[in-house]
């Protein structure tokens, strides 16, 4: 009785969390964003929670300057956000251990936007674009921030493209 | 013209929209099961190379990937696992787990040409894979550890070719 009942619930929620899921993992996703090391971009305060679109791209077409969520290189479990600065081939400059690096095939250069309070490549080295889960591509979460998250070029000099992307 | 306009009327719209919409729907659950199963639980792989042999063929074999174990921890030194390759994320390889995060791992410089070894200790959240085949394998005695996050499956079964049906063994 009660199962007769209950079925299409159930039935709904099933195929619901079917085709959410899979949106989520294809499409695009929200995610909620902690930490100060984003300042301006994302506040990272502790009384409001912001939240952001992350875009899901399969084919790692990235772009320097675009804002990225990956997997932390140091814990699995955790994901970051920061900005994309350099892209396989490219030379960045280190300007805190006064240095020179080559980016390595399939990696990518990610840094705070809040250079100060980052924990980022210039201490764990280049990222795996295989970590890369999305670009964020809007702010859906204060109302007062809400908008598009916009490219920001790191300025001039911090990196030396090899290749036009 | 006035019969045509009864006609065209008397067709029940509503209805095949309506069925329109539940096979539609299915049809997109039915699609979104297979990637959520493919993805999240249980996901079929054929390995292609000569990195692993003689544990998985140069081609051929297919196997069953466990996609829960590499989100949960489960993985363990003796592992088969898929990897998004660290030089290009387009690119996925099956390779071992020889070291978890804090272990000492010794690898040969350059198997074949001299004996050398060298001994590192693997970063915190990092895996050291190498293939079976040390003579022809590109694996993290050239791109050194890997994230753990890039482990995407463990090769669990196999289930082609016929004559070697069985659980892929783990190795320490």
């Amino acid at each position: 009785m009660a199962w007769a009942a209950l079925r299409p619930v159930v039935k709904a929620c099933i195929g619901g969390s079917l085709i959410g899921i899979t949106i989520s993992d294809r499409y695009f996703s929200v995610a909620a964003v902690h930490g100060g090391s984003m300042r301006p971009t994302f506040d990272g305060t502790t009384d409001g929670r912001e939240y952001a679109v992350v875009k899901r791209s399969p084919l790692y077409d990235y772009s320097r300057g675009e804002v990225v969520v990956f997997v932390s290189p140091a814990d699995h479990r955790s994901r970051t956000i920061k900005r994309l600065i350099g892209l396989p081939g490219d030379w960045v400059s280190v300007p805190e251990k006064e240095e020179i690096r080559k980016i390595p095939d399939g990696h990518c250069w990610v840094e705070g936007d809040n250079g100060s309070a980052s924990w980022d490549s210039r201490s764990y080295g280049p990222v795996p674009l295989g970590l890369v889960q999305g670009r964020v591509t809007h702010v859906v979460w204060p109302p007062s921030k809400m908008g598009h998250v916009d490219k920001r070029v790191p300025p001039e000099g911090r990196v030396m493209p090899q290749r036009n992307l | 013209m006035s019969r045509f306009v009864r006609r065209f009327a008397g067709i029940p719209w509503r209805q095949i929209a309506g069925e329109a919409f539940s096979v539609g729907l299915l049809t997109a659950q039915g699609l979104c099961a297979v990637h959520v199963v493919s993805e999240h639980v249980l996901g079929v792989a054929f390995p292609r190379g000569p990195s692993m042999l003689p544990a998985l063929n140069m081609a051929g074999d297919v196997l069953l990937t466990d996609k829960v174990s590499p989100r949960r921890g489960w993985v363990g030194p003796g592992d088969v696992v898929l990897l998004l390759s660290p030089e290009d994320p387009r690119k996925i390889v099956a390779k071992r787990v020889l070291g978890m995060e804090g272990d000492e791992v010794t690898y040969p410089v350059d198997a074949g040409n001299s004996d050398a070894t060298k001994t590192v200790v693997v970063p915190q959240g990092h895996i050291w894979v190498q293939g079976d085949n040390i003579y022809s394998s590109n694996d993290s005695r050239q791109f050194g550890p890997v994230p753990y996050g890039l482990v995407k499956g463990k090769m669990s079964y196999r289930i082609w070719p016929p004559s070697r049906i069985g659980a892929i063994d783990s190795k320490e």
